[in-house]
């Protein structure tokens, strides 16, 4: 009897777990074909080229669904870029500091302070993040550099490189702590100094983990819109500097979604706009897979 | 003989904990001294005072000389130099996951040398003198976590000979290791005790026996008997040195 009953959990349990996480799998594959059936709307029923989306800068889809608009996302593709390769550019250099300062200079001090601020970081809503930015860093732009407005894509490079700061330090911390002390007797034992310790030996060990947190940064950069919206200036036209305003792909998603007709060709052209976010951030896993495994097999392919 | 380290009245203290007590010993040149004694005995500690390897540490405080070749290494040197001329071995083989030539070139490096035919010169003699240049002579860009256990071990000793030291210190350098990749290491202490001096804690009684020639009993942070090896191993004078060898304890 009692056999029995335990076996029954067993089995239970077990289905549970494993339903939740075909689930999730499922979820993720419904999510990608329901973006690639609504975004290939453009290619298919408009007969847009792919070639017109990417590198066009001609946007001016009709709403409705007669078609013989013109879909080119390239301002917004570039916003993106620019916004996102700027955050990057200002938040690793500061993200390597402070996963260094708190796993090899003062991991006391990280451990009790430094790294529940950054995890307090991540958590703070992007709103926030975007009001903060609009109340002060669009002010504080316009007025350093004199111009007549302060939305710009510099702007909103800072705004994501303070959002990604938190993911990036937090993931090479991590990286930097799984590095070997011995790694770190051994130099140490030669007559290395500390400094010497961390960029020589410690650094290129976390090397995957490192290039995964800043991929990891950049995913969640690309992704965010809100705060974007809020500081870029959600101007149609290429930047010209990074002190001038643009708009970008999840910024144009989120102030037009609404008020297009579904179905209808400006509608369609969005929801490309998104398929290619979809696709990006798959890139972005599908690298982070290839460095992350490409450090396992290093090992392996030398045993 | 003139000692290469004289050691006296080394007290150490981890926080409460006195690790160390009154330890006085003189380490000989051109000799294998082997620190014996059952585990948290201190050995290891003693060691690792003798490069300064604990100032890694939190919480040590150390008292008493420790003077090599008559310096005091931690009042007149500082920890890097006093490192590369006293260099270390591990208990578990670390080499960098970098190749066989990187690490061994790693120590010549950091002393500023650039000169490709100089650090080639350096890598080779390194992997001759630990024994294992006909292993990898092939293959010094591949990478050192390729090799066994035995060989990394061994590239490890290269590496700490490459840095040009005089003194060798080797924590348990076997423990880790199968018997033949033991005495491949046995064999290279008697022959690197010719251009070095070697100080070597080991759990292996046989060890410590057959390639040593002075031998040190650790017992509670102090040293119980201090002698020739052979004499030790034959008529220990303490009655606990002689418990602890025969196997009584430990």
């Amino acid at each position: 009897m009692k056999e029995k009953s335990l076996f029954w959990k067993e089995h239970f349990w077990h289905g549970l777990i494993s339903c939740c996480g075909l689930f999730v799998i499922v979820l993720t594959l419904a999510i990608g074909a329901f973006l690639v059936y609504k975004g290939s709307g453009t290619f298919t029923t408009y007969g847009h080229s792919i070639f017109e989306f990417l590198f066009s800068s001609d946007w001016s889809p009709v709403d409705s669904s007669k078609g013989g608009g013109s879909v080119g996302a390239a301002i917004f593709i570039v916003g993106s870029v620019s916004t996102c390769g700027l955050a990057l550019l200002i938040a690793t250099p500061f993200s390597l500091a402070a996963a260094i300062f708190m796993s090899e200079i003062s991991p006391k001090l990280g451990t009790r302070f430094f790294r529940p601020a950054v995890e307090l970081f991540v958590g703070i809503p992007s709103v926030i993040y975007g009001w903060v930015g609009l109340t002060t860093l669009v002010p504080a732009i316009r007025d350093l550099f004199d111009l007549n407005v302060g939305y710009s894509v510099l702007a909103a490079g800072i705004v994501l490189a303070i959002m990604i700061f938190p993911t990036i330090t937090s993931v090479v911390t991590d990286a930097i702590k799984s590095v070997p002390n011995d790694y770190r007797k051994a130099a140490y034992g030669l007559g290395a100094t500390r400094w010497q310790v961390i960029y020589q030996i410690v650094m290129p060990a976390a090397k995957p983990g490192v290039f995964t947190g800043i991929i990891m940064g950049l995913a969640r950069a690309f992704g965010e819109a809100l705060a974007v919206a809020m500081v870029i200036g959600r101007m149609r036209a290429f930047p010209t500097s990074i002190l001038s305003p643009t708009t970008n792909l999840t910024a144009a998603i989120a102030s037009d979604m609404g008020g297009s007709m579904d179905g209808g060709e400006y509608n369609t052209a969005l929801w490309t706009m998104a398929l290619l976010l979809f696709l990006i951030s798959l890139l972005f896993i599908f690298i982070i897979h290839r460095i992350v495994g490409k450090g396992g097999v290093e090992k392996n392919e030398s045993k | 003989m003139e000692s290469k380290f004289e050691v006296s009245k080394l007290n150490l203290h981890y926080g409460q904990f006195h690790a160390l007590k009154d330890v006085s010993l003189s380490i000989l040149p051109h000799e294998v001294t082997a620190l014996i004694g059952p585990s948290g005995c201190g050995k290891s500690t003693f060691l690792k005072t003798l490069n300064r390897m604990n100032d890694l540490e939190e919480g040590v405080v150390i008292d008493g000389d420790v003077l090599l070749d008559g310096k005091d290494v931690y009042k007149e040197m500082d920890a890097i130099s006093l490192r590369q001329r006293v260099g270390m071995v591990f208990q578990q083989p670390n080499p960098f996951p970098k190749s066989i030539y990187e690490n061994v070139a790693y120590g010549p490096k950091l002393q500023g040398i650039r000169s490709k035919v100089k650090l080639d010169e350096i890598v080779e003699n390194a992997l001759r003198g630990a024994a294992i240049w006909d292993e990898v002579k092939d293959r010094l860009k591949k990478s050192a976590l390729g090799l066994s256990g035995g060989q990394q071990q061994r590239l490890c000793i290269a590496r700490a000979l490459a840095a040009g030291p005089d003194v060798l210190l080797m924590d348990e350098p076997t423990s880790a290791l199968d018997p033949i990749s033991t005495s491949k290491i046995e064999e290279l202490c008697t022959e690197l005790k010719k251009d070095y001096t070697i100080v070597m804690v080991t759990h292996n009684m046989q060890q410590a026996a057959r390639i040593s020639d002075r031998t040190a009993f650790f017992l509670l942070g102090e040293v119980i008997e201090y002698s020739d090896t052979d004499q030790m191993f034959s008529m220990p004078k303490d009655k606990r040195t002689e418990d602890y060898i025969t196997g009584r304890f430990g």
